[in-house]
Order: C-alpha cells, then structure tokens, then sequence
C-alpha cells in the first residue's frame, strides 16, 4: 500500500493533479494489493461499476470467451472483477458500451430463445448461439478485449486470479531468467 | 544540477536527448561548453531506474509518468501513399523520454558495412530514385563506430566475413545468451548452407562500466531496463554530461520553432514547458537531434523572413527521402517451447543476404533475425494461428501454440524516393496546437521485389528448422515509425542536400543537425548504431570548430 501511495502521490506531483484523481485513473494504483489479498483468500471484491446483476451476466459472457475445461477459465481468473475496476479508472469512458451492451444482451436473448430470463440462464450451446450472433458488435469486442486482458495481466489488477491465464500459457512471472531458455537451445552446441 | 537562465546565451541548445541527442551532450560539455538539452518527454526513472514498470497492462494504458512513446492523442501523425490524396490517421510512434528511443528499443547495434556508405559507386545509381554516395567513407566512420560501442557498452562478436563490417577492435562484452531463436536458425543455416551469427546489441552481456549484465527478464523492447544492462543514452551518455556540471537537461520542453535572428544565424529555440508556458532559451548555436521525423517537421514550422520555406531549407530537400525502412515477417510454430519471452528480443541473424546481389534482379539486402518475443496480453489478443477468436478451442489452440512460435523478422533497405516526404499537415494539429507531421510513403518496386525475396526465404528457413507450419505477413509499404531516417540528407552539394558532411546546415552556420535525417542511404534498417557513431564524429568536429571560433 505504501509504496503505491507514494508512487501516486509522485505522479500527482509531476502532473500538479491530486493522488486520487492519479489513483482513479490508471491501473496498477492504491487498491492494487487489496485486490490481490482478497483474491487469494476467496474473500468476494466489492463491485465499483456493475450491479450485482449485471456482473453475473459479463461473468456468463467472459466465460464463454475463455471457458472453463480442465483448467480455469475467465470465471476462476475472475475476468468480471478486471473489467469492473477497468471501468471506473482506464476504461471509464467505454461504461456506455457495456450499459447499451447488456441491454441488447438481454434483448438478443429473449428474442432468440423466447422466454428465457436473462442470458447466464442459457445453457452453454444456447449462450455460444447467442454470442456468434453478436460476434461483430463493439460490445462483444470490447468483452472480449477486456477478457482477455484479464485472463493476462497482472494479478494486482484483480484477474488472472491465482496466475490462471499465465499458467494456461506457460508464462513464469520472475524477471530474471538464467539461459537455457527453451528446448531448442538447451541442445544447441 | 547546473540551471541556466532562458536569456542567458548559452553555448549550445541540443534539441532531443536520444541516440544523437545524449551523445551530443555528454560530448559537447565534456569538451566545456555549457549545454541546454531540450526533451519533449519525461525524466522515465533517470536515476532510479529500478523503478520501470515491467507490467504489460500498465504498459498499454500508462500513467503520465510511465509514458515512454509518443502519444497519437497527443503527437499524432498522418499518411497518405502519395502526394494529391488526402493523408488519414497515421500510427507512426517514437521514444518520448529522456533517453529517446534508446529506453525502450530491442538494442540491435549493427554497423553500416563499408559498401553501405556508397552504394551508387557499388550497385549504380537507380533511375527515379535519389540513391547517392555519402559524402563519407565507412574507413572515416570507422572510429566512431568503436568509440561508440566501447563508450556506450555494446555485446557482440566480431566475425570476418564479407557480410560483417571490418573492425578495428571487438566488442567490448562478449554476445548475449543463445536463445532457442537463435538455436532453430543454425538448425537451418546448416541445411542452407546459410551464415548466423549472435545479434550484436547495445545490452551488457556482463558488468561493464558499473552497471550490471542483462538478467533475461524478457520484458525489454517497450519497457526500461531495471537493472541498466541496456546501453541507452539515459545511463551512459547523459549522466555525465550532467556531471560535468555544465550540462542543464529540461525534460518536458516541447520545442516549436529555432529561432533565427536578422543575420539569419539561429538564436536558440522557443519551447513549451510543462505547463505550456512558452519558453526562449538563447544559445550561441543549436544542435537539431529529434529523430528523422520530428527534426524536418520542427525545421518545416521554423518559417521565417530568412527561410520562408523552413528553416536550412533553400534546398527544398528538408523531409525528402524519408526511408523508415522495409520489414518482412514470417512465422513458424514448433514442437517443442522455445520461450522466446525470455531474454532479448533477438539473438541471432542470417547474413548471407545483406548484400545486394545483382543476380536476383534489384536493388537491396537486408538482415534476417529470430525472434518470438510476446507478452501475455499481446498472445492472447493477437490469438493463436489458425483458431477462433474465442470459445473452447481459441482456448485449446493458446495453449498448445504457447511458446513454440519463431518469427523472423527481416531488416531490409528502403530506397530514398524524394516523393517520400514528412510535411506539415494542413489540417491536423498536435496538443500545443502545432500542425501534425504527415508521412507520404510508397515503395519502389525493387524494395516490394526485395520484401517478396526475404518473405520467401523466411519461410524456406522455418521449413528448413523443422517448423510445423509456417505463414507468413503480407509485405507493405512503410509507414513512418521509429527507424525513419534520410529527410535532412547529408551532401557536398548545397542545391541537393541539408547539411555537410561535418553535419552543419549548409544554410545556417551555427545550425547543426544530427541524428537519423542525416543518413543519404538507409542501411539495413538498424540505423541506431549509425545514428551514435555518426553522432561522435559530428560531436568530434564541431568541438574543434567550435574552440577555433569557427561557429
């Protein structure tokens, strides 16, 4: 905590602009460790953006994006809460294509399966028809671009939950690698 | 630190403080002179180095203090394929730090081969093109080289052979590590028949000068260097410039015009600070080392009753011949993980085609590397080869494809073309509210021919590794970026060329421009060795004519 507060209090400094306005602005400041303390004990994040609602319906969505099989998906690295607290800092001014975004969502669920409540209680298939049928709107890109970042980035950032999305990949997160680096090199004369 | 007052006329102003810029400093107040050095972007973390982020997603979304590159909100650019049509949105970025480009960059330190320095002697002139001899030699060059690489701390092997450039001395730090890159060309070199040798890079190897060897952290090209094992100029150069106590740096100083006084001599260079407050220092004379784009474009606003046409411009060659030089890519995936995120960004090169060969039918070469370097977030957008964007099997594919690709990337020769051009935008304005830079760029038909060669080659070289598949990017024209060099061309000839051959305008006397603009050919598109030794020569020459009172 400390050393965040400091890095923001030094930004804010050089910009003439306050901690918080830092803080609520770029990724990687104050709430950083908290993040990453709770995920690791299970401990549920307080939502900043979304409802309650609306998070488990991007849950639903992410988790169609990089699903769960053998190893965890969007759901365990808990893209939701990434892209949560996306919104309200870095990505604050996409919070009205996730608005609209869940709107037709729900409207593209109902009129494609008349009678469904709300699209995470679609069955897997039916979510997968729901999706590819939104595959070329800017709310599925940006779901999906978010996702993805999610799974990827540093768990201070509140997903990649547990390292998730760098152990699917194979990426180890230490900055000092000793040579050989691959298979091919450690045969190399 | 040393702090000049704006009216004070100090001796010299050095715009920029990258590859050129450091070098100048440190050199010129070495020498005694008392020196300004204006960068257009921030201290980065001079001084606490340790403290770069080494977060991709931070990376990608930085905090003000985080930023390295130019920002397209804020320094945007433009393009159009040729003169007439109206230019869009342009991508070009460049290192926007104290340090320049010299932060961030993969660090390949090639030289110019001697052929490389007068190319229309060696292959011929080429009819609608503005190849010409430089008006040095690479023997003159020779020394710079070795003081740059021996000042700036560079890992590498010296090799002879036709393809490496003769050296007087070797590197000073033996080559970085092999990396499975580098282990899959020699598996085809020696099908091919093909010569590979390790990347030369400005990345110590071992301790050198007080600062640590390369740890292989892999987060390297767009990221500073924690542990100061990349030889940039914001390690080496500026720090002793600072030290000498004569040397005063002003990051944020974003320089829109070199003013020019009644006898048509440069007087200093107005500037915005941090706050966009207008700044003029005054200088007995004004060296210009803002990269090959933002050099002719801080020339072309420095209209006046003298150059009405901009500034050391009477030849109308300032922004001509832009060469940002010409890429292939291709790729490979493998059986087995290479781990390309780990280490440098490229070890290893085939040079066998550098040359320009006249069998094959046109002008060019270039230097083929391997490489594979991805950040987490960067594979997963980008997605894996061949499989859905997302579901089930993009998942599948992301894992199975993780670290078993090899690109090679070749650095190829871009012909100076005078109708490639950066001007003004006539519409488009920056966040100071200055008219944008706009890039004009089309290939020649023998540089289209010469990416098609390295495309092919490339893949013959993956199938020759043992890839499992291989494909490969369609070639393009160039579309600016950091490598983009030739739009200030030195020359003998004042009708022709910008500056001299000792890097002064042939127009203004106490103008001296050094940096990528300068280059007459472009090389194999790794300019930024060049960039320093040219750098050292310039520095070396106009000490002397300085002291001499001859500025």
């Amino acid at each position: 905590m400390r050393e965040q507060s400091r890095r923001s209090f030094l930004i804010a400094s050089a910009l003439g602009v306050s901690a918080g306005w830092v803080a609520s602005n770029w990724p990687a400041i104050f709430e950083a460790r908290v993040l990453a303390a709770r995920a690791a004990t299970g401990e549920p994040v307080e939502l900043s953006f979304f409802s309650k609602e609306q998070a488990v319906e991007i849950d639903a969505v992410a988790s169609q994006i990089i699903p769960t099989d053998e190893t965890p998906g969007a759901h365990e690295a808990r893209c939701v809460t990434f892209i949560d607290r996306a919104l309200t800092t870095f990505l604050r001014e996409n919070q009205p294509v996730y608005t609209e975004g869940l709107e037709k969502l729900g409207a593209k669920t109902k009129e494609m399966f008349p009678g469904a409540e709300r699209f995470s209680a679609l069955t897997p298939q039916q979510q997968v028809q729901v999706l590819t049928a939104m595959e070329h709107t800017r709310f599925f890109a940006e779901v999906r671009r978010d996702t993805i970042m999610g799974m990827f980035a540093p768990p201070s950032h509140g997903g990649n939950c547990d390292e998730a999305g760098w152990k699917l990949i194979g990426f180890e997160d230490t900055l000092k690698f000793n040579p050989p680096f691959g298979y091919y090199d450690a045969r190399s004369d | 630190m040393v702090s000049y007052k704006p009216t004070e006329e100090v001796d010299f102003v050095v715009i920029g403080s990258g590859a050129a810029g450091g070098i100048m400093a440190k050199e010129l107040s070495v020498a005694g002179f008392r020196v300004v050095v204006l960068e257009q972007g921030g201290p980065g973390c001079y001084g606490h180095e340790q403290d770069y982020n080494k977060d991709e997603l931070a990376g990608m979304y930085p905090a003000p203090a985080d930023v390295l590159m130019s920002d397209l909100k804020l320094q945007p650019n433009t393009y159009r394929k040729q003169a007439g049509e109206k230019a869009g949105p342009g991508s070009s970025r460049y290192g926007c730090v104290l340090g320049g480009g010299t932060v961030t960059y993969g660090a390949s330190s090639w030289r110019h081969l001697p052929y490389e320095f007068n190319e229309a002697t060696q292959v011929g002139t080429i009819a609608g093109t503005g190849m010409a001899d430089w008006p040095i030699s690479y023997d003159e060059s020779e020394p710079y080289y070795t003081k740059a690489e021996w000042e700036l701390g560079v890992s590498g092997l010296r090799v002879d052979s036709p393809f490496f450039a003769p050296m007087s001395k070797p590197y000073p730090v033996k080559p970085l590590p092999e990396k499975a890159s580098g282990a899959l060309l020699k598996i085809a070199a020696a099908k091919l028949g093909l010569t590979v040798v390790p990347n030369v890079a400005a990345i110590l190897s071992e301790p050198y000068q007080g600062r640590a060897a390369c740890v292989s952290c892999g987060m390297c090209s767009g990221f500073g260097c924690q542990v100061k094992a990349r030889s940039s100029t914001a390690v080496t150069m500026i720090p002793i410039a600072e030290g000498t106590g004569r040397c005063e740096i002003r990051v944020h100083s974003y320089v829109r015009e070199i003013a020019v006084g009644a006898n048509g001599r440069v007087t200093g260079a107005i500037y915005f600070d941090g706050t966009k407050r207008e700044v003029f220092q005054k200088a007995k004379a004004v060296v210009l080392s803002a990269n090959g784009l933002e050099t002719p474009r801080l020339l072309l606003l420095s209209k006046s009753a003298h150059f009405p046409d901009g500034l050391a411009n009477s030849s109308g060659v300032v922004g001509k011949y832009l060469m940002s030089g010409n890429f292939s890519n291709a790729q490979g995936l493998f059986e087995h993980p290479l781990n390309e995120y780990k280490g440098i960004v490229s070890g290893a090169a085939i040079m066998d085609y550098v040359p320009t060969d006249p069998k094959r039918g046109f002008y060019g070469g270039g230097r083929m590397t391997g490489r594979g370097q991805e950040e987490p977030i960067q594979y997963g957008l980008q997605g894996p080869h061949l499989a859905p964007k997302w579901g089930a099997e993009y998942k599948k594919a992301l894992r199975e494809q993780a670290n078993r690709k090899l690109t090679i990337a070749s650095f190829i020769t871009q012909l100076p073309l005078e109708t490639n051009c950066v001007d003004l935008d006539p519409d488009v304005k920056d966040a100071w509210g200055l008219p944008a830079m706009r890039l004009t760029s089309t290939s020649h038909p023998d540089d289209v021919k010469c990416m098609e060669f390295f495309r092919q080659k490339s893949l013959d070289i993956l199938e020759a590794a043992g890839a499992t598949t291989v494909w490969a990017d369609p070639v393009s024209d160039a579309r600016g970026g950091a490598h983009s060099r030739g739009t200030c061309r030195m020359g003998n000839d004042p009708r022709k060329s910008v500056v001299d051959k000792h890097h002064r305008a042939h127009d203004v006397p106490n103008l001296f421009i050094v940096d990528g603009s300068s280059f007459v050919t472009g090389g194999r598109n790794h300019p930024t060795m060049t960039i320093e030794a040219l750098a050292f020569r310039a520095a070396d020459h106009l000490i002397k004519a300085a002291k001499a009172g001859n500025v």
